[in-house]
């Protein structure tokens, strides 16, 4: 580690903190339906919309009602995600001549962005045509986004409501959110990330000329397409010479912007924000970082002045922010220390003002360690998922700062709205538990914890360990899944935890190893990313209605303040301790025996 | 259920307009009216043809170029339609012989040097293209490509320095060198 | 019957050996799968132990005998355990419940048949409506209420008090109960309750734990035990594919070791004795819950109606001073006011007697001998006097003399002149009642009356403020005295001049802002608002109305007493909360005791987390399953007393029992698991 290397963090997380305040009160005004400059030139383009779609804005939804459009609305948002891919082939804006995608890797995708996963089993430049990444994947990051938002928005007017039975209108939520929220930021993301290099066409992908002419090797396949044998069993290769090399392009930079502000992180290019078309410097590095963590950071604020008691958000913010650093740390500092097996062959890697050292295999020169690692961590914190390193070649202690940060579900700022509904669930548990122990019915907002809110918070914390557990027992016992294994040891069991864990919460990053294009794989992820989803929206949802009937008790002496420090800490304990009992039997025997190993 | 079907249906095709489309095209015709050239691939030109892209490092071996960043693109290094890190683990045997082939290759390129070799040097980047290295790396070879090209080692670190790109205000990511731009900067001065 | 036979009001040693015997035998009777299946932790665990008694019983489980073996046991232990605690805590209900079955022995009751005839009959065969008489050194047959006579009547066998009490026709004594014993006199009682559903059968139901439910907040936290178990169970089904795949198999003895050691066993075997405990204390101090949600409700209470008289003052208000009218004399006040209340056997006109002779030497003089008429005090005139030899003598709230002057003074119409209202105003200022003295038409002066605030109220409420609790004191005084009382008490709030109504509406009020409202009361018109508010607490002494409107009887009739009952309800769940965060705290621990034990032998690297350097695998796992065991019986003691409860805010309580029991509850067991490790070690047992 070094000076500069903590300056980056803390000047991110500084920056970031910063914007808190005013994005959250935009929000605010956004979901309230306040006036926010915007919606005066496109507030007749929002009614015209729901005058289209039938929606009166000012009916509102019981929390059932409101389930259900998000499930109507998501279910057919995978349909049509699903034949585009299907259909690619015979569309326009195909430059590539991209044939159509295969059923089962076309329904993990489908099910990935209706999700907000994004994971990416598919690889974007040598398996989408620009038209489907427009139309399905831009959409749906917009769309997906917007709904995870709507989501939260429902489950705080549920908070907040007094004896009432309604949460709001999905609709408007979503056409709000999308509108004003989504769409402004991106827009302004994505000229900025232009302007340092990322791509922005839709021009054919561009053939150049390379400076050095090599050569390659190719297995020689015979008229069957099988590899051809010699006699001693090797595989014939057959020499290519390289004189050109032919560069991706695409309409790249619309797409990144709201891959990184709605959590989606389904990149562009198949190396995501690694790609130096997607990521080009370190100052597009450092806005795409802060897009990661801006809308969920920024939605804790908005939350605290909804329920009309700031301090409630800013409690949330500063437990996922003290969350977050010690995993920064951890990460950083287990990169930097690099890799003692290449040490031992004579590798420099210690920092210095020439280079930045520690651990550089699956990093790219212009971010370093520190940015690499601090990425690792915000975008598992976030179920961002883009990656600009390859998480699969960090150190053990590397790697288990972001499978951590998945084991805690996806609370510490987590995705847009989810993970903020996410936390949610374990303030419920923490108030609970602290309730009972100063000796009252607990209550969280003036709202009274009771058995229902309990039944529907248990269901909540369950999914992720009954999907990822069980999908990667699943997956280490059956050969379709072993074979898929790329490293051996500890590390191939992290890349398939890491695989459903990561899928389970939404995130979409992965130990990029594994392959995850499989028919055993795309199904099997699919499901558990569609469980992961949904079965951690409905109970919120079942909860916010829940509490949106009772009366609120005013506070008093008796009432177990929620925003003072101790409240933090417990929180904190609550969180780590739930994910750390779940699945620190797992993470020992990946990247802990991992390390152990490494070091010894 | 029916209920939302419309709304549902006819909101998404309303979105898939205006974020799968408009918003594309938009954000496109922007960036080629300000930032064509970036919005394009930063393509290199060379006397009015293109040179590769700054952006999209190129494979290297021959020890008068600089060499960067390993590759592990297939089916070839620096394919750059096909952007992949190797995902070796720390303790994959394979990421040890990777890294030793490499050095073996630097030495013997370049036999007097004993200096300890830059990591970057030895590890593939995450996108494959890592169009960088880090100035220990460029350091590191600076002799070899000065002695390949009979050039003074002073004035390849000079091609080095110009080539160098320190950090944004001074603070954010990592001083690096652009390799096909140093490379490209070698040819033209033997050129000249 | 005597006091101590009936246990109500004497402490049980926590540990007495007849329940510990009896709770010994229970503990294995509660292995029946159909009873362990309410508690879906430790059902877990009985599960588990079936599984590995029937691996140890098959031919393979040769290896390592020994060790699977001690496991086995230990598993069957940690589940008797958990049913010990539960039998312990229903043992000393039954106990207490025996003693009451002996107060409830057939007796003879004389029931009058509508002729007037009385008839013997056995008291089982009563029913609702029946008369009885009951008379002198009688039992009481059953419930019901005096409808005629007067008597005194031990209830020891339910209150444990040994001293009489008066029982008598109308008004708010009229109360009985079955298995109580008239000491004098006669009474006829209307029976209101049939055998089988009287309040001694209730109450025997009670304590003995028949009907007990689960409370709200046991549900729900029922609920959380069974999620946080349901996950435990899955990272260790999982974990045995994950540990073949990493070459490092276990047996099923120590996954089920890992598992019963992970979820919440010990609250989970705890829980139930933790609510009948509760339950218990309530009775230890003579109150009977219909409900544990009742006992719930009053941990919440934001809001405590407390009438003043007899709850935050003595019951008896007495006289303090006389002041006197212009123009006349501190003896001539005195005279009258004496006279008034000679015939007044009410405390305050005793105590105004009793100052008139103190202050003034006048000395009580014999009724009989004067031809004195006794005015006395009714709802209607709400003044009280005498008429005598030409004078007319009336004492009594300032309004009721005021509108007496006027009808019946001078002529004049006049009331109370200014200067003798300004005293009035004076006295109830300064938190007296002023009683206007009048003579003939004349008003002589006033009488101040003062209320004793009980001795301790001040701090008692401070200690209700700071746990967040309003305290508002419900009186008939007029607002100005009672702004002075409550002062003087150091309440929140009061509601002065109150009816029943005005009560009614003021929990209504609180309650509609969410709040949640206790209050005590005996008379009938209390009942409404015992019904509405949400722990009320009929005293023993009232009517048999006001009994069955509120959720708790309070059997020493101790209005006081709600404040205890406030702690006892805070204490129940505080002590479930503090054993949630202790149990799952320990995990911890055992997380460094097994995970390192299961995979030392693949990856001898994990050593390093053997941070506790437990002899051998063999060894730490069998020391955290003893530990998780033992961990058990060790807060039985605990789970029965509650935790220790101390009135403060509830940011002081948290922080309190977060380093108690969220700390104590990561440190001890690796504590506990070295030192049974150590034993271990010596004695060979692994």
């Amino acid at each position: 580690m070094n000076i500069n290397g903590i300056l980056q963090i803390v000047v991110y997380l500084a920056v970031l903190l910063l914007l808190v305040k005013p994005l959250g009160l935009y929000m605010a005004r956004v979901y309230e339906g306040e006036n926010v400059v915007i919606n005066r030139a496109l507030g007749p383009f929002e009614r015209l919309i729901y005058r289209i779609a039938g929606v009166n804005p000012d009916e509102g939804m019981t929390w059932k009602t409101y389930a259900v459009a998000v499930l109507v609305f998501s279910l057919i948002s995978g349909l049509v995600v699903y034949a585009l891919q299907r259909l690619q082939a015979g569309l326009p804006l195909n430059p590539a001549g991209m044939s159509a995608v295969s059923p089962d890797l076309a329904f993990n995708t489908a099910v990935s962005f209706m999700t907000n996963t994004n994971w990416q089993n598919y690889g974007g430049e040598t398996t989408l045509s620009y038209l489907t990444q427009m139309l399905a994947l831009t959409t749906q990051n917009f769309v997906s986004a917007a709904v995870g938002m709507a989501v939260l928005m429902a489950v705080i007017r549920g908070f907040r409501a007094r004896s009432s039975q309604t949460l709001g209108n999905f609709w408007v939520d979503l056409v709000r959110g999308t509108m004003y929220i989504l769409l402004p930021l991106s827009i302004i993301l994505a000229v900025a990330l232009v302007s340092q290099g990322v791509v922005q066409t839709v021009a054919d992908y561009k053939t150049v000329p390379v400076l050095q002419a090599t050569t390659y090797q190719v297995p020689h396949l015979d008229a069957a397409g099988q590899a051809v044998k010699d006699a001693s069993g090797n595989p014939v290769m057959d020499t290519i010479a390289l004189t050109q090399t032919t560069i991706a392009l695409g309409p790249a930079a619309s797409q990144i912007a709201i891959k990184q502000l709605g959590t989606n992180g389904g990149g562009f290019f198949n190396a995501n924000s690694a790609h130096p078309l997607e990521n080009p410097t370190a100052f597009s590095n450092f806005l795409e970082l802060l897009a990661i963590l801006l809308i969920p950071a920024a939605l804790c604020y908005t939350f605290g002045r909804m329920v009309g008691d700031t301090r409630q958000g800013w409690a949330i913010l500063i437990v996922m922010t003290l969350l977050l650093t010690p995993f920064i740390v951890l990460a950083y500092s287990a990169e930097s220390n690099g890799n003692p097996r290449l040490t031992a062959l004579g590798v420099d890697q210690t920092s210095s003002a020439i280079q930045s050292g520690g651990n550089m295999e699956g990093k790219e020169a212009r971010f370093g360690v520190a940015n690499s690692a601090l990425w690792a961590v915000t975008t598992t914190a976030a179920s961002n998922g883009s990656v600009n390193a390859m998480h699969d070649s960090l150190t053990p202690l590397g790697g288990l700062a972001p499978l951590a940060m998945l084991s805690l579900a996806e609370v510490v700022f987590g995705g847009v709205g989810c993970g903020l509904y996410g936390m949610f669930i374990f303030v419920i548990i923490a108030v609970f538990v602290a309730g009972l122990m100063v000796g009252r019915t607990p209550e969280y907002l003036g709202k009274k914890i009771e058995s229902y809110e309990m039944k529907m918070a248990s269901l909540c914390f369950l999914i992720l360990p009954l999907m990822a557990l069980d999908a990667t027992a699943l997956a280490v016992v059956l050969d379709v899944g072993k074979a898929s294994v790329f490293n051996p040891g500890p590390h191939g069991f992290s890349e398939v935890l890491y695989a459903f864990m990561s899928q389970a919460d939404n995130n979409g990053s992965a130990f990029g190893g594994l392959g995850g294009n499989t028919v055993f794989y795309n199904l099997l992820g699919g499901v558990v990313m569609l469980f992961g989803r949904f079965w951690m929206m409905i109970p919120p949802l079942a909860i916010a209605g829940s509490m949106a009937r009772k009366k609120v008790v005013p506070p008093s002496a008796g009432t177990l303040p929620t925003h003072n420090a101790l409240f933090i800490v417990w929180l904190i304990a609550i969180i780590v301790i739930v994910g750390a009992l779940t699945f620190f039997p797992a993470l020992a025997l990946g990247p802990i025996v991992e390390h152990l190993m490494m070091i010894q | 259920m029916l209920k939302q079907l419309r709304p549902a249906l006819l909101i998404l095709a309303i979105f898939t307009v205006i974020t799968g489309v408009l918003y594309p095209a938009v954000i496109t015709g922007i960036a080629q009216v300000f930032f064509p050239y970036q919005a394009n691939g930063s393509i290199i030109l060379k006397n009015g043809q293109p040179a590769g892209s700054a952006l999209i490092g190129q494979s290297f071996d021959d020890p008068k170029y600089f060499w960067g960043r390993l590759s592990a693109t297939a089916p070839f290094a620096y394919n750059a339609s096909a952007s992949a890190g190797s995902n070796l683990g720390p303790l994959n045997g394979v990421l040890t012989q990777t890294a030793q082939a490499r050095i073996d290759a630097l030495r013997a390129a370049d036999p007097g040097n004993t200096a300890l070799v830059p990591v970057d040097l030895v590890t593939a980047s995450a996108s494959g293209l890592d169009p960088q290295i880090s100035p220990a790396a460029a350091e590191y070879q600076a002799a070899r490509v000065a002695k390949a090209r009979g050039l003074d080692i002073a004035a390849v670190r000079q091609l080095v320095a110009q080539n160098t790109t320190g950090r944004t205000l001074g603070m954010l990511g990592e001083p690096v060198v652009n390799v096909l731009q140093l490379n490209l900067a070698l040819d033209d001065r033997q050129l000249k | 019957m005597s006091a101590a036979q009936t246990g109500t009001s004497k402490k049980r040693a926590l540990f007495e050996s007849s329940i510990v015997r009896r709770a010994a035998v229970d503990s294995l009777k509660k292995l029946n799968p159909a009873l362990m299946a309410k508690n879906p932790v430790m059902f877990v665990v009985e599960v588990g132990s079936v599984v590995t008694t029937i691996l140890l019983l098959l031919p393979h489980g040769a290896h390592q005998f020994g060790f699977n073996l001690q496991i086995t046991l230990w598993l069957w232990f940690t589940v008797l355990f958990a049913n010990f605690a539960e039998a312990m805590a229903e043992g000393r209900g039954k106990a207490q419940a025996d003693a009451l079955r002996k107060a409830k022995s057939e007796t003879t009751a004389y029931k009058l048949k509508s002729n007037g005839e009385i008839e013997e009959v056995a008291s089982s065969h009563l029913r609702v409506n029946d008369k009885v008489q009951v008379i002198a050194g009688q039992m009481i047959p059953g419930d019901g209420e005096v409808i005629e006579g007067v008597a005194s009547v031990d209830e020891s066998a339910i209150t444990g008090e040994s001293a009489p009490v008066i029982r008598e026709a109308g008004g708010d004594r009229s109360a009985v109960t079955g298995g109580t014993r008239v000491l004098s006199d006669r009474i006829v009682v209307k029976i209101t309750a049939n055998p089988g559903e009287t309040f001694l059968d209730r109450m025997i139901a009670l304590v003995e734990g028949a009907e007990r439910q689960k409370t709200p907040n046991e549900i729900a936290l029922n609920i959380l035990l069974a999620g946080l178990t349901i996950i435990f169970l899955l990272a260790v089904v999982t974990l045995e594919p994950f540990a073949v795949y990493s070459g490092a198999p276990q047996t099923a003895f120590v996954l089920i070791s890992l598992l019963v050691c992970l979820i919440p066993t010990t609250i989970g075997g705890l829980l139930s004795a933790i609510g009948i405990a509760g339950m218990d204390r309530l009775v230890q101090h003579n109150v009977l819950a219909v409900s544990g949600r009742a006992v719930e409700a009053a941990g919440d209470v934001n809001t405590l109606l407390l009438d003043k008289t007899g709850t935050i003052t003595l019951g008896n208000r007495q006289a303090s001073e006389f002041l006197t009218a212009a123009g006349v004399t501190s003896e001539e006040l005195a005279d009258a006011a004496q006279l008034s209340s000679l015939p007044d056997e009410t405390p305050e006109g005793r105590s105004i007697v009793v100052l008139a002779k103190e202050q003034y030497g006048l000395r009580g003089r014999e009724l009989a001998n004067l031809n004195v008429e006794y005015i006395p005090f009714s709802a209607l005139t709400r003044m009280s006097g005498i008429d005598m030899e030409g004078r007319s003598i009336r004492k009594g709230a300032a309004d009721a003399i005021d509108n007496y002057l006027k009808q019946n003074g001078d002529g004049s119409g006049r009331g109370i002149p200014d200067e003798v209202r300004a005293t009035v105003d004076k006295v109830a200022r300064q938190g007296g009642t002023p009683l206007v003295v009048a003579e003939n038409g004349r008003a002589l002066g006033v009488i101040h009356l003062k209320d004793i605030v009980k001795g301790g109220m001040k701090e008692r409420f401070e200690q209700l403020r700071a746990m967040g609790i309003k305290t508002i004191m419900i009186t008939g005084d007029n607002p100005l005295t009672a702004a002075a009382i409550a002062r003087e008490a150091g309440v929140d709030d009061f509601l002065a001049e109150a009816k029943p109504k005005d009560k009614m509406d003021l929990i209504r009020r609180e309650q509609a802002q969410g709040k949640l409202v206790a209050m005590t009361g005996d008379g009938t018109n209390d009942a409404p608002a015992l019904a509405q508010a949400d722990v009320g607490v009929a005293m023993n002494s009232g009517t048999q109305a006001a009994k069955e409107a509120g959720n708790m009887v309070d059997l020493d009739s101790n209005p006081t007493k709600l404040i205890e009952i406030v702690g006892i309800g805070k204490q129940l769940l505080m002590t479930r909360g503090a054993l949630t965060t202790f149990s799952i705290a320990n995990d911890v621990a055992k997380y460094f005791a097994i995970i390192p034990a299961m995979f030392m032998v693949v990856f001898p690297q994990l050593a390093v987390i053997n941070i506790m350097h437990l002899r051998s695998p063999e060894s730490a796992i069998l020391s955290a399953v003893i530990f998780n065991a033992l961990i058990i019986v060790a807060l039985i003691p605990l789970a029965l007393r509650g935790v220790a409860y101390r009135p403060m805010s509830a940011a002081a309580l948290l922080r309190r029992n977060l380093w108690v029991y969220g700390m104590g509850g990561i440190i001890a067991p690796f504590i506990g698991i070295k030192a049974i490790d150590m034993v271990i070690a010596a004695i060979h047992l692994v």
